[in-house]
């Protein structure tokens, strides 16, 4: 009954020593930028919700950002996206304004969702970012929805569909793996594995056997990645982008990865030694990584990173100071939305 | 000028803690993500880590102090350039309190977050606070029906609920208890603290995030003759398993002729906690009370949690059981006898009147008697029937009041359409319509998902207030 300790069959996890100069000077920026965005977002996230302006739930992705960061490297226009709960990094990847994301999380009118759906659930069609879902696993069988409309209207895009490694025993996850594979729809499932859901790690809640591989039986390809360093991500996604983008099904991925923040904001994390997180952050920070491997490679140099962090603390502080100015919604709006005039 | 650093908010209704330990000296440098210091909230201690980087020019509050409010500064942290004579500055300066002192916080745990948010044994303080009385032996007059108790005990709702499970299990070896963190994290609001420790990991038991599985495996068990507790995270998520609840578990007995009873409890926090939007705050009460073939309970205090819960889990129906986030820290008192058990199908009246009857569940109950407080500043003398179950209801005692006072007001959480009050609505009148002196009115949520914002939530839900006016309209009061 309680799950006995049982060890995992260890399947080969990609990783490596891509080399950075396979990359462009911008791209690596690009790359960079789009990490430190992310990681002082969510910083900056935490500190407004210590001020009580920030409500309810907030999910902080703080550690991942290498995943989304990387594999929306891998994106086009026109693809779309749907993630958890744990969302902000995804739609700062899908390039929303952190302003719009900021004012969400505090509930005002500026909001993606114009307040109404915080930091859980928010939407931009423009972005095709599907959201936002607060139910662990319902946007698998949604994304291979949105994955059906592309193949459907034949416009080549594909869907990117982020989970949990605690939202793969969901039962839903294996009709939308079944209904994939049958009718060849482009979906990349992206496990997000940071080893825990809530309080539970892996081991305590799946039975024994590689994650990448829980869609063997329907004939899906799988692969599990280091997630933890961005160039591995770009590096050995592409293939899996490629082979969904080709029209040959769906392909699914386990990204490792690890979240230094409590599942939310007020988890004590017992669970975990402090060891374990500090051990992560010092030796496998993906901003670190990146950062050490461009100076040490001269890509650039120490003064240009400095001048990016300059940046990026300046769109982050321009996004808290608009999501505290926005105001509240107008009461009125309490009865709109709730079903399109017809 | 240095950076004030101020004492956050670490749980969505903090208002204070103890600021337990620093982690870091006067004259350190700090980065962004290290912990600085260590927090006590009501439950927790937790990290409190920098998001500034710089050095810490000063330790405003030292080590150990307790009460430290929210948002007060509690050191000074300089920045790259700065150096002591900065402090000097900003002690000048005064203390100027830190930026965005807003206060947007709900009040309601985080999903992973236990504490008793609500200030625990606070009997009146404001609306969203209602005064809370005992369990029949003081505050209003009693309910002549209730047998009246010597002893009590205070307890929270939460540990009368880690009560009743606990001391079922004790009496009865096929009892056991299942859900999502409820052995090892102790439940995600902290329900079932020490029963992993008490009962061990063959009848506390972690499951994966697989809400129909685990809920189907319950009724499998209970079919066999086990006793599941399926613990619901909250009971959002019961949606995902409401196939098994009401096809396998709700009919099997009927379809079956009567051979195969199915004798479980389905239980977890339901309706609007705070601030986490429509997904997460929902009553669901109206939905499983249509249902045939099951009982529905919905406690409002600590001794209807304790009493009800160990009636549950001796019937041997399916029980569905609805308890509420709010009330989890909300202190009672509570009969303090060897078995305390409530009968199931019983109304309580938890105050007497003779002007108008509230009826309500949950937490709306609190509201109720909240409301019947400033009703009677008023010269309105308010009744107010705790159902305690939905199904069966309890006609008896709600038409016992109608037929008295002659006017009603129900109030839930919940959407108005088909909802519990259309359903009391409708026994009025079917079976006291002589007795009526005004249409039965409903306060009821909004009927829109939950909004997140701040201003839009709080007009979703019902407030005290509401149940004023409802209460003053049908008694042809006009605006106080
Ligand atoms: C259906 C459902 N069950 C339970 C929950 C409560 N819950 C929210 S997040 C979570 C853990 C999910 O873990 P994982 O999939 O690993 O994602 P992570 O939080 O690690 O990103 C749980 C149990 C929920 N939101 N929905
Ligand atoms: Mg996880």
């Amino acid at each position: 009954m309680a799950a006995s300790r049982r060890t995992r069959s260890g399947g080969k996890e990609e990783s490596g020593t891509p080399q950075a100069k396979r990359f462009e000077p911008d791209e690596l920026e690009h790359l960079y930028r789009s990490m430190l965005v992310i990681r002082r977002f969510e910083e900056k996230a935490g500190q407004l919700y210590g001020m009580g302006l920030i409500g309810g739930f907030c999910h902080l992705y703080i550690g991942q950002e290498a995943v989304v960061v990387g594999l929306q490297k891998l994106a086009r226009p026109g693809d779309s996206i749907v993630t958890s709960y744990r969302d902000h990094g995804h739609m700062l990847a899908a390039g929303m304004d952190p302003k719009g994301v900021m004012a969400e999380l505090t509930g005002r009118a500026g909001g993606y969702s114009r307040g109404k759906g915080g930091s859980m659930h928010m939407f931009s069609r423009e972005k095709g970012f599907f959201g936002g879902h607060g139910i662990v696993g319902a946007q698998v069988p949604v994304g291979t929805g949105l994955a059906f409309a592309h193949k459907y209207r034949e416009d080549g895009g594909i869907c990117m569909c982020y989970l949990g490694d605690g939202a793969v025993n969901q039962g839903q996850v294996y009709e939308s793996f079944n209904m994939a594979a049958l009718w060849g729809l482009p979906i990349v499932y992206i496990i997000e594995n940071n080893k825990y859901g809530m309080g539970t790690s892996v081991e305590r809640a799946s039975a024994p056997g590689d994650l990448c591989q829980r869609g063997a039986a329907y004939g899906i390809p799988g692969k599990s990645v280091n997630g933890m360093n961005v160039l591995d991500v770009i590096e050995h996604c592409a293939e899996a982008v490629e082979h969904v983008r080709a029209g040959k099904g769906p392909y699914l991925l386990d990204l490792k990865t690890y979240r230094y923040r409590g599942h939310s904001m007020s988890d004590p994390a017992k669970y975990r030694t402090k060891e374990e997180v500090s051990k992560m952050r010092s030796e496998s920070d993906p901003i670190d990584q990146l950062k050490t491997r461009l100076l040490d490679q001269g890509v650039f140099d120490e003064n240009h990173l400095k001048d990016i962090d300059k940046q990026v603390k300046g769109i982050i502080g321009e996004a808290a100071e608009f999501a505290q100015q926005s105001p509240e919604p107008d009461p009125s709006e309490l009865w709109t939305d709730v079903l399109v005039d017809a | 000028m240095p950076t004030q650093i101020l004492m956050p908010a670490l749980s969505p209704t903090m208002e204070e803690g103890t600021l337990a330990r620093w982690m870091k000296k006067e004259g350190d440098t700090i980065s962004a993500g290290d912990v600085i210091a260590e927090i006590e909230t009501d439950k927790a201690t937790m990290e409190f880590e920098a998001v500034d980087e710089g050095t810490l020019g000063k330790i405003l509050i030292p080590d150990g102090t307790e009460g430290v409010k929210v948002n007060q500064p509690i050191g000074l942290l300089l920045e790259e350039g700065e150096d002591e004579s900065a402090l000097e500055e900003a002690a000048k300066a005064g203390q100027s309190g830190g930026s965005g002192n807003e206060s947007g916080g709900g009040a309601s745990d985080g999903e992973a977050d236990s504490a008793p948010k609500t200030a625990p044994a606070a009997p009146k303080s404001g609306p969203a606070q209602p005064p809370v009385p005992s369990s029949g032996n003081h505050g209003a007059q009693p309910d002549a029906d209730e047998p009246t108790y010597d002893s009590f005990k205070r307890q929270t709702v939460r540990e009368a609920l880690r009560d009743a499970m606990a001391e079922e299990m004790r009496a009865d070896p096929d009892v056991f208890v299942m859900g999502e963190e409820v052995a090892q994290y102790e439940g995600a609001y902290k329900v079932t603290q020490g029963l992993l420790s008490e009962f061990g990991d063959k009848r506390v038991i972690d499951t994966p995030i697989t809400e129909m599985g685990f809920a189907g495996l319950g009724v499998g068990a209970a079919f066999a003759r086990l006793k599941p507790v399926v613990e619901f995270m909250t009971f959002n998520f019961s949606m995902q398993a409401l196939d098994q609840i009401i096809n396998s578990a709700a009919k099997t007995l009927y379809m079956a002729g009567g051979q195969m009873g199915c004798p479980m409890v389905f239980r977890g926090p339901n309706g609007a906690a705070a601030r986490v939007a429509a997904q997460h705050s929902q009553c669901y009460a109206s939905w499983y009370a249509h249902v045939p073939g099951l009982k529905v309970i919905s406690p409002w205090s600590a001794a209807d949690a304790k009493g009800l819960l160990k009636a549950a889990i001796r019937d041997p129906n399916p029980v569905v059981f609805l308890e509420h986030e709010i009330l989890y820290g909300q202190t009672f008192d509570v009969p303090d006898v060897e078995d305390f058990v409530l009968p199931i199908g019983k109304a309580k009246v938890e105050r007497v009147g003779s002007d108008v009857t509230l009826v309500a569940f949950s937490r709306m109950v609190g509201h109720c008697m909240a409301a019947a407080e400033t009703l009677a500043e008023q010269g309105i003398e308010a009744e107010v029937i705790n159902l305690r179950t939905l199904r069966p209801l309890d006609t008896a005692t709600l038409l016992k009041s109608v037929r008295k006072t002659n006017r009603v007001v129900t109030v839930e959480e919940g959407w108005p359409f088909a909802g519990i009050g259309a359903e009391i609505g409708q026994i009025c009148m079917e079976q006291a319509f002589d007795w009526l002196d005004a249409p039965v009115t409903r306060v009821t949520g909004a009927d829109v998902p939950m909004p997140y914002a701040a201003n839009l939530e709080k007009l979703a839900l019902p407030q005290p207030e509401h149940v004023v006016e409802a209460a003053r309209a049908v008694c042809y009061r006009s605006q106080a």
